[in-house]
Formats: C-alpha cells, structure tokens, sequence
C-alpha cells in the first residue's frame, strides 16, 4: 500500500513512541492507545495459554498408561474441561483479534485508534473480570462438565463450581461483543482517505467477519449459560427431562455459537496468514476478492452449520442431511483460501524468515484439519468418529496448527513493530521446527486412535491404545518446548534485541510506513493510500 | 513385550465394510490435496527463494478460470462425499422390519440391556451373528452414547426419550462398548463387551438364561399392576382408548392431528397422558411420571406392542403367559450399500 507518510531515514534512538511516552502502573492500566490495550491482552492471554497447556501436559502424562493412575478420574475430568474453557474462551477467541487485531486495525487503516477508544479499554476490564470468576472456579475444587456444559449433566448431576465458570464466561463474552462493536465502527468510519474497501488489507476483511460474528453469536452463548446456571439454582426445566424440559435443546443453542466460535479463532489467523505470505513473497495476493469474500462467506455459513455436532443425537435423519450438506458448503471458502496463498507464492520472491516458516505449516496444517473436517461432516463417517480422538484431532489441526501457528507467524512477524526490536532469527527457525514436529507427533496419532474407536474424555483406555498414546504425549512434551523458547526470547529482546528498524520485511502495509514502536498517534502526518494493496512491483508490471 | 499396536478396527457389522470403504475414498482424496497442496508450497518455496535482498517479482494478475476451477472441482468432490455419507446414515437410521429388538437403559455408570425374551445383562450383550438387531435405548439420568467400534455404529442415548440403532453382526468374537457421549466422574467406566455368536452358540446361551420371564410378559403383569386395563379395556366401559392392534398403527389426535404410535409416543402417553389426547377421550388419566421406572415402561411398551400382530414386531399376543421365544426366521437381509 502506497501511502504519502515514508520516513525518509532510521533515525538511530526511537524517539517518543507509544511505550516510551509515559511510564507506571498507572499509564498502563488507564491507557486508552490500543496499542497499549493490546499489550494488557497480550500478557493476559499469556497467562491463559501457559495455564490451558498445564492442563493440556497433566493430561497428556495422566493418558501415557493404559490405567487412570496418575490422577482421579474426578480430577482427570475436572482437568479437560478447564483445558478446553481456558484455551478456547480466554486465550484463543481473544488471542488474535485482542491482540494483534487491536494493536493493528487502526495502523491498518491509517487511524489514531479504534472508534471508542475507552470501550477498548472496558473490553480488557470486562475479560479480566470474568476470567477472575472462571479462576475462582479453577481454585475453588473446579469443575467437571467438560467445556461444552451438556445438559442435563451440567445442570442436574454434576459436581464442581458449574455456575461460577458459566459466570465467568457469561461475563467475558461481552468482552467479545464490544471488541467485535469497536473493530466494525472502526472499520466502517476510520479508514483514511483513499483507502476503499477493496484496498483494505485482507487482515482486516478478516477480523471483519470475525467481528460479525463476535457480536451476533456471541449473545447466543451467553444467554445459554444464564439458562445453564438459572436451571442449576432455580430447576425450572427448561433442559431436565425430570422437570420435562428438552436436553438436546441445550445442544442446538451450545452449537448455535459454539460452530461460528470456531471461525472466531481461525479467521483471524487467516487474516495473518494473507498479510505474511505477501509480505514474504512480495507479491500482491493472488485472487484479492476472492480471499476477501471468502471470509464473509466463512462467517455467514457458519451459522448455518450447527447441527454437524449432532449427527447421533437422535435428531431427524433429514436434517442431519440438511447440516451435511451445508457443512460442505462452508468448506469451499477455506479451499479457496488455501489455493490462493500458494498461488501467491507462484514466482514470487520467497524469504524463509521465521513469519514465513509458520505461514507454511499454517498452510500444511490447516489443510489437513480442513480436508479432515469433511470426514465429519459426512453422515456415515461421522456416525463412527464422532467423539472420539478423530475430532479430537481434527480441531486440534485447527486450533493449535491453524490458530495458534498463525498468531505465532503473527507475533514474529509484527514483533518489530510492537516492541521496536528484533526477535533472535535462529532461535525463532529453530522453536518454529520444534512447533511444528511437536505438533504433529502430539496429534495425528489421535487420527489413528480415533477411527479405532478411542472415546475422547477417558480417563482410562484399553491397553491396546497405549502406544499411540505415548506417541502422543512424547509429541506434547516437544511442543511444550518449542512454545517455551519463543517466550523466553521474546523477553529476551525487549532488552537485548536489535533495534527494529520502521519496516524490517520491505512490506507494503501502512503500519510499517511510521517507526517501530509507533508514536501513541501512529502517523505523524496522517497518510493517504493512492492504490491496492500488496503492491510491490512497479506500476507498469502490475495489471489490475 | 511386543507392544500392542493395532491401526485399524476390527470390521464385525455388515454396516462395517461400508463406512471404511467411504472412509478409505475420503483417504485417498485428502492425501491428495494434502501432497498436492504441501508439494507446491515446498517446490514454490524452494524454486522461487529470494536470492537478493532487492529482488521485487512481477505482480499476480489473478486468473478467474483458475478460481471457478478451485471453487467447483472440491464442491463436486464433496457433494460425492455427501451423497455417498448421506446413503449410509440413512440406512444406519432405518432398521429392517424382521429385527429382533434390544432394550438398553443406560446410567451413571452402566449399561442395563434386556432381550426381547427377558434375558437381562449389563455391560455385556450377547448377539447372533447374521440376525439384525435393533436397539431401543433411553438414559435415566444424563446423555450416554452407546458405541461399538466394530460396528461403526454410535448412538446417543438420552433421557426422557427412545432412540434407535440397528447393527447386523458378521464376525464372531468380542468386541468393545464404549460411552461415548462425556457423562460425569466414571465415563471411562462405562463400557462393556458385545459378544457376537454363532446362531446355535447364541440358541445355547438364550436357554441357558434363568428362566427369566419375556418383556412383554413382564409388561403385561405391570398393566394389571397399576390398573391400566380399568380403563384401557375392550368394550363399552372403556374410559380409555383399546391398545389391542394400536401399535404402530396412526392415531387421530383431538387437536386434529396425527401420530404414529410408536414406542416414543407410547412412552410419553404413560408418563404425560395429556400432551398427546387421543380425539374422543377425557384428559382423565393420571400421570405414571416417577411411578414406573424406564424399565418398567420399556417393558409395558413391548406388552402393547405385543398386542399388534403386526409383521415384524416378533412376539404374538400370548395373554398372561410366556412369549413365545423370537427366533428370527426371515431371510437375511440384503447388505446395505
């Protein structure tokens, strides 16, 4: 993207920037500069990801034998479903969009800020109470209902601190709803002149669709929680069939946001992915409106795809076929992402620089988690795989190899810019190898398990599941690692790293035309975009 | 110790080899778009590396030959999958007429299955091979799915309500049963073992059973227990509508609809008489809610089914005696596609 503002030299010392410019507790935890907001997302999300792979370990080292011996099966359960509640609602959903969208959507677009600027600062506030009641749960005995919180066993049997976790999510989604509220407005009113829609980067046509979602599905879940915790006190009915309320209804409102959530988290990370293999290859992106539409396709059909999840529920046989084939659907906007990033790599000019190595197992990764997808979504397959380790699998190639690859490919790539130093190169190639190794010993195993009929949530398995299963936690303890190194040189260079210079890549994006960090305003002069963007050859070698 | 490490399932339904046939053709089309997709990155990458810090390419033009081409290529592929998934899930769902009927009750923690004849177990089922049986299940607590991964057959199974299954078992031997619908503390105890049996091995073990008496003979004593048939009767005191011959059959409903009875609208009739008034009749009937256990009702279904000679539904009206033993003497079904 051209813009008028290009600082004509590095100057040596940063002046004032955004981190700088003000210092004390209090300037952080009163800051209205989204870039600021973004860091308090960061370190919070840290924590989340941290606490949600203790889980994930204690689990895994729990599932290395055959018997439930290391822990209770009480335990054991208690630790899947704070893995699946920390991990999905306060790190992933909030990851990419809180963090990396907040920081970037205004640079993006050529704005000071977001629209509400102390919305954006309320939306932290709101998270960090709600993950307050969550984690009272976690230290008060916990609870044991399995992320999904199935009814009647939610409502009726189990143990644990049920309504304070649904609380504590209740609260945090509106979280999600003003950060989806602000990034819309934000979009839609900011924009500088010249920068049309279609000049947008596809960054930010994704956390678009991402918001959409955001603020239409996410009431959904929060009113099924309060019907959750409401039944719970008060045993209305509404889900018990003692009390002849309908437990599959629970079901249909679960998934009714719960589908769309899953885009919530990959959106975003596709949204990365377009600005990393442009930026790398330097080349613009390869089909830009079909990339673009493809995530208002994603967030539009998604809602459409719940039923997918209930295949054995006894619903009827028609409208199993109904969600099947709409299911299929919603995976050709996914193909057509994943064809016109390695059509954009085409003669290109590729640099393996660690940003790049993520976007190439985002790539690999989150095809396989696509293709494996529409195993499920195919009634007679899925009638056998479902809950099983097969779907475990399937969203962890999502999750873990799409989202959380894309928001380190993310991080590395935006590193500079947020912290005005530059990460170890060698180090970051060789904890992206380790990712990537790590990830998939620790999860296609589960392929295997799962079509051989390894039910997910067991505490104890039969003996013949057991190799697999080291297999699998060998491969948890190698991402382990490959997730620890990163932390550890990230810290590292806010210290001891080399100055970042303003645009490091040679990337076309507006955010890399002001220096690294920014100054609180962005730009000093505020700029103006006169053509598409990803524009790296010259005018005369580009046609359209 | 060799360790033990099996790849695949064992095949032991007729449904089997049909759901790894789908499943090996999704295989083989995912491995290609994997390879396909993982070998241009990785030759991209390699043939087309930055080899000066100045190097700038020339710019894409896009191509919409090439979009409409990655756009309906996978669609059709996958209306292939769909079709093919869709044939299958809809005869998993429609079992055949001459099935023998299983009635599974699950709770926290087990499995409690009684045969037609009366034969209770739990967490263990003995079947025939070669013989289709159909499964009629409710929970009295939470959801519970009944799983058996040798016969790529699942079925969740929920309280307040019956859902079906039906399996036709091919290879003797002992297969697993999982829970597999998450269900509190001990999920990962509930599980048990199908035994698939030669038919006389099966006949053997039928007799060997403690003289247990016939659900719907067991039915049929609960009817007379709670004065059913004080109401539900045969002539003109009758303050109920007759169940002779009603199975199975449509009933019209007073706010002028119609539902088959089947064994849901059966069970809801004893436990919510009102939700579904037979036209012509009182809303007099009290509710049974609590009263019968599921076991119970299933049992009272298998008497009012028994009062239908219908083809299919095994058991002849024997009043207050045995049933006959149900022997499946139709001719095996064809396989499913």
């Amino acid at each position: 993207m051209a813009a008028e503002f290009i600082p004509e030299a590095e100057p040596l010392h940063p002046r004032d920037n955004y981190l700088n410019v003000r210092y004390g507790v209090g300037s952080w935890l009163l800051t209205r500069d989204h870039k600021r907001i973004a860091l308090l997302y960061l370190a919070s999300i840290t924590f989340f990801f941290f606490l949600g792979g203790l889980f994930a370990l204690l689990i895994r080292l729990e599932l290395l034998t055959p018997g439930g011996d290391l822990v209770q099966s009480e335990t054991y359960n208690k630790l899947f479903t704070m893995h699946g509640v920390v991990m999905i609602f306060f790190f992933l959903i909030p990851s990419i969009p809180a963090v990396l969208g907040n920081f970037l959507i205004p640079m993006m677009i050529g704005a000071k800020d977001l629209a509400f600027p102390r919305l954006n600062l309320l939306s932290w506030y709101i998270y960090i109470v709600g993950a307050a009641f969550t984690m009272w749960a976690v230290v008060h005995g916990g609870v044991d209902t399995g992320w999904t919180f199935y009814t009647p066993l939610s409502t009726a049997a189990a143990n644990g601190h049920v309504v304070a976790t649904a609380v504590g999510i209740f609260i945090t989604g509106f979280s999600s709803i003003l950060t989806g509220l602000n990034f819309i407005v934000t979009i839609h009113t900011m924009r500088a002149p010249g920068l049309t829609w279609f000049r947008l980067p596809l960054f930010v046509w994704s956390h678009y669709a991402t918001s959409l979602i955001m603020v239409l599905g996410t009431p959904v879940i929060a009113v099924t929680l309060l019907m959750v915790g409401v039944e719970r006190i008060f045993h209305l009915g509404l889900f018990d069939p003692a009390l002849g309320g309908d437990p599959v209804l629970f079901q249909h409102l679960f998934w009714f946001y719960s589908h769309p959530a899953v885009y919530i988290m990959i959106l975003p990370a596709m949204g990365v992915i377009s600005e990393v293999v442009t930026t790398f290859s330097r080349k613009n992106i390869f089909g830009y409106r079909f990339v673009a539409f493809a995530s208002v396709a994603i967030a539009v059909l998604g809602f459409l795809v719940w039923g997918h999840h209930m295949f054995v529920s006894g619903q009827s046989v028609y409208a199993g076929m109904i969600f099947s084939l709409l299911s299929f659907l919603v995976a050709i906007p996914s193909a057509i992402k994943v064809f016109n990033w390695t059509a954009t790599m085409y003669r290109g000019s590729i640099s393996w620089r660690t940003p790049m190595l993520y976007a190439f197992g985002f790539i690999g990764l989150f095809t396989i988690g696509g293709l494996t997808g529409l195993f499920l979504a195919t009634l007679g397959v899925d009638v056998h795989v479902h809950d099983t380790y097969f779907i475990v699998a399937h969203f962890h190639y999502i999750m873990v190899g799409g989202a959380i690859m894309g928001y380190l490919g993310g991080m590395h790539y935006w590193w500079p810019k947020i912290s005005g130093k530059m990460y170890p190169e060698g180090w970051a190639r060789f904890a992206a190898l380790i990712v990537f190794i790590g990830f998939n010993l620790t999860f296609f195993p589960q392929f295997v398990l799962g079509y051989l009929g390894m039910p997910r949530r067991y505490h104890a398995y039969p003996p013949e599941f057991q190799v697999l299963n080291v297999m699998s936690t060998a491969g948890a303890s190698v991402l382990g690692v490959g997730y620890v190194i990163p932390m550890i040189y990230f810290a590292w260079s806010m210290r001891y790293g080399k100055n970042a210079p303003a645009n490091p890549w040679r990337s076309t994006g507006l955010e890399w035309q002001t220096t690294s960090p920014p100054p609180t305003e962005n730009f000093p002069v505020p700029p103006v975009v006169t053509s598409e963007p990803y524009v790296y050859a010259t005018e005369s070698e580009v046609v359209g | 110790m060799r360790p033990d490490l099996p790849l695949f399932p064992s095949q032991a339904s007729a449904m089997a080899p049909h759901v790894d046939a789908l499943y090996f053709y999704l295989l083989a089309v995912s491995a290609f778009f994997s390879l396909l997709i993982a070998i241009l990155v990785i030759f991209f990458a390699i043939k087309f590396r930055r080899r000066s810090e100045d190097e700038v390419p020339v710019g894409n033009e896009g191509s919409l030959k090439l979009e409409l081409a990655w756009t309906v290529i996978p669609l059709l592929i996958t209306m292939t999958f769909f079709v093919w998934g869709a044939k299958l899930y809809f005869r998993m769902n429609r079992p055949p007429n001459d099935a023998t009927q299983i009635f599974i009750v699950g709770k926290q923690w087990m499995w409690k299955l009684q045969h037609q004849d009366g034969q209770r177990e739990i967490n263990e089922l003995h079947v025939p091979v070669g013989t289709p049986v159909r499964l009629t299940m409710t929970s009295e607590d939470v959801i519970h799915s009944f799983f058996i991964p040798a016969f790529r057959m699942k079925m969740d199974v929920i309280p307040g309500r019956y859902t079906q299954q039906w399996f036709r078992a091919t290879t003797p031997g002992d297969f697993h049963i999982f829970c597999s619908q998450y269900c509190g503390t001990k999920h990962s105890a509930m599980i048990g073992t199908v035994h698939v049996m030669e038919p006389t091995a099966f006949q053997a073990w039928l007799s060997g059973g403690s003289g247990s008496e016939s659900l719907a003979s067991a039915g049929s004593k609960l009817f007379q227990q709670h004065a059913c048939n004080t109401c539900h009767r045969n002539d003109s005191q009758a303050r109920g509508p007759n169940l002779e011959g009603l199975f199975g059959k449509p009933v019209q409903l007073q706010n002028g609809q119609t539902v088959t009875a089947d064994e849901q609208y059966i069970r809801e009739s004893i436990l919510m008489p009102s939700a579904k008034m037979v036209a012509g009749y009182q809303p007099i009937m009290p509710t049974f809610q609590g009263l019968i256990s599921e076991e119970g009702i299933l049992q009272l279904v298998a008497y009012i089914r028994s009062l239908s000679p219908s083809p299919g539904s095994a058991a002849a009206p024997s009043p207050g005696g045995m049933a006959p033993p149900v022997k499946n003497s139709s001719p095996e079904r064809e396989a499913p596609k």
